[in-house]
């Protein structure tokens, strides 16, 4: 038992205020090795067990590291077994140690209760005097403050505290690019007279290959030219999806009726709620879903949002065919793709309905 | 369906070739012909009509007797073609038990010759797309490589990146492939069934539909990664780190807190 001395003075005075009386300790009921000896034979036995199960795991760890190790390197399966076996070893290995460690420790190891009563969390006021007694020595050592002031120290540590965390802060910020220029946004690789081509080979689609029901997968010609960075920085903007609908099925949005063509629509495919490409096409209701947070567009109607956490629909990409067949864009996009951001509605085309959002 | 999927382990692919460019050399190859050849058997007059009386019994009460559909209830089979009756008939899909979401796959419900006479009627009634050849869907035949391409822009969305399928809207669901024969994988791409979009020639060329299948067979070999958990993805990869693994852990904390008996 280890209770503090001054436990005993404490407990008078709480008591009462608790308005309970001490309940004293529970009863201390044997445990079954503790009363019978077949019961600790077993226990030991248990733990002698669990750590014989541990040294079968080294053995196994071993012995698969030793024997399966004759791996293919072609061959992804027995690289698998390898280190499937090692690890469940290892596993073992480990765990029989704990689990032992801890089933001795609560079965056979002494079972006495221990009881340490509270105290009171306040310091002594000789403690409290003493410790503000320090602080003040040390003001009046450094020469912060006090009668002999040391002002070029005092100076100086300030400014290295405070310039300190510019040596992390710098190249943080630093690593964000030099390109602050979120205007960048709105403009993608489209433009009158790009052809649709088809994601991943780039190859023009002729309206007359998207039959009814169809989904292409659409980036703009000519992209795949690029270098890979630029590559996917503006595939990340551009990608569409094309879907013909039976033009009966197609409600043609107010101010867009030319820019479908036949039932031929063209959508974003950046969802405008956080930017996840939104490609999962049901053919029979012409909803379109997004994978990440269930935002449901419906592309027979304008692409509105009609389930989920996006707010706008997804923009529309103007099309029209040329005069060899193929699908072209008349023009960019008439707002920035994608999700919200600031300064997105800047640049004065923002429609009355984007704005009432 | 099954003798066509067999076929290539008799190694008929250079045999097909053969008859292929004989067919071109007589010029017999029509592209408007209704039935093109199904590369075992020509859709005979006797399979049509034999077709046509296990449709009056089979399907009419849902797509009519002239197989023209009913607004609401089914759609019109004119111009499905041969390649799609083969999907939704060989999968068990059709002929459907009960209205739902979408049609399961179930076990088949005719053989393999009546699926045939179905098809040939079905054709019969215009032009669609015709059952592939066994050489169109050889896995062998693809690369699995450029497939994965493929399958990563077109199909990865809903049927999960290596085909074990996955959730859509109100009930709908995106099967596993892992399961399908390729020519139901590649006659699904063609006529797009249910809520799946169309793949048409254009858009996804049979050459990159075989490599999609070389690239679905790749996946039997089995998960690098070990257990796989359907290959669903997050949902069913949760459901194990949060109940199975976040419960043993709570339950060997348990053990380690509570008193010996």
């Amino acid at each position: 038992m280890s209770a503090p001395e001054h436990s005993t003075e404490h407990e008078t005075d709480l008591d009462p205020m608790n308005g309970h009386e001490n309940p004293g300790l529970g009863y201390h009921r044997p445990r079954r090795s503790d009363v019978d000896d077949k019961a600790d034979k077993k226990a030991e036995r248990q733990v002698a067990a669990l750590f014989g199960l541990s040294a079968l795991g080294t053995v196994v760890a071993i012995w698969a590291y030793f024997s399966l190790n004759d791996i293919d390197p072609g061959d992804v399966d027995s690289i698998r077994q390898v280190n499937m076996w090692i690890g469940i070893g290892t596993f073992l290995a480990m765990i029989g140690i704990g689990l032992g460690a801890i089933h001795w420790a609560k079965t056979l190891m002494r079972d006495h209760e221990m009881t340490e009563d509270r105290h009171e969390l306040r310091s002594s006021d000789e403690a409290r005097e003493g410790a503000i007694q320090n602080l003040k020595d040390g003001v009046e050592d450094s020469g912060l403050g006090g009668a002999k002031r040391r002002s070029v120290l005092k100076g100086s540590l300030i400014t290295a505290l405070a310039i300190a965390p510019l040596g992390i802060l710098v190249p943080q910020i630093g690593n964000m690019g030099g390109d602050w220029n979120v205007s960048k946004f709105r403009h993608t690789l489209w433009g009158p007279g790009v052809r649709l081509a088809r994601d991943p080979d780039g190859a023009p689609i002729r309206a007359a290959d998207v039959t009814i029901g169809s989904v292409f997968h659409v980036i703009p010609e000519g992209l795949n030219d690029l270098d890979h960075h630029h590559l996917i920085s503006e595939k990340a903007k551009a990608v569409v999806l094309l879907v013909r609908l039976d033009p009966a099925d197609l409600k043609i949005q107010e101010g867009r009726e030319d820019w479908s063509f036949d039932g031929i629509v063209a959508y974003s495919k950046i969802c405008t709620h956080v930017g996840c490409p939104v490609a999962l096409y049901e053919q029979q209701t012409h909803h379109l879903l997004c994978p990440c947070h269930q935002s449901t567009f419906d592309v027979a109607d304008g692409a509105k949002v009609v389930f989920g956490p996006a707010k706008r629909p997804l923009p529309q990409l103007p099309i029209a065919v040329d005069d060899d067949g193929y699908i072209v864009a008349q023009a960019d996009f008439d707002e920035p793709i994608g999700p919200s951001y600031w300064d997105r509605l800047k640049g004065g085309d923002a429609t009355v309905e984007e704005e009432s959002h | 369906m099954h003798s066509i999927a067999r076929r290539r382990h008799h190694r008929a692919a250079p045999l097909l070739l053969v008859l292929a460019l004989l067919a071109l050399i007589t010029g017999i190859a029509a592209i408007a012909a209704p039935t093109p050849a199904t590369a075992t058997t020509e859709a005979s007059a006797e399979d049509v009509a034999d077709g046509e009386r296990l449709f009056a019994a089979n399907c009419a009460s849902c797509h009519g007797l002239d197989a023209q559909g009913q607004d609401g209830v089914a759609p019109s089979l004119v111009g499905v073609g041969a390649a799609a009756v083969d999907f939704q008939v060989g999968t068990g899909r059709m002929p459907m038990q009960a209205s739902g979401p979408q049609a399961p796959a179930k076990p088949v419900q005719f053989s393999d010759e009546q699926i045939a006479q179905l098809a040939a009627w079905v054709a019969s009634l215009g032009a669609g797309p015709a059952i592939p050849t066994a050489e169109q869907v050889d896995p062998e035949l693809g690369d699995a490589a450029n497939g994965m391409l493929v399958f990563r822009t077109n199909c990865a969305m809903c049927h999960g990146s290596i085909g074990g399928g996955g959730a859509l809207t109100q009930g709908k669901f995106a099967p596993s492939l892992l399961e399908t024969t390729p020519t139901h994988i590649y006659e699904a791409m063609l006529t797009g069934p249910q809520s799946m979009p169309v793949f048409n020639d254009a858009n996804v060329t049979p050459e990159q539909k075989r490599d999609v299948i070389a690239y679905l067979d790749f996946q039997s070999n089995g998960s690098p990664g070990g257990l796989s958990l359907g290959a669903i993805g997050p949902v069913s990869e949760g459901m194990w780190a949060w109940i199975v693994l976040l419960g043993l852990i709570i339950a060997s904390t348990i053990w380690v807190g509570a008193r010996s008996s």
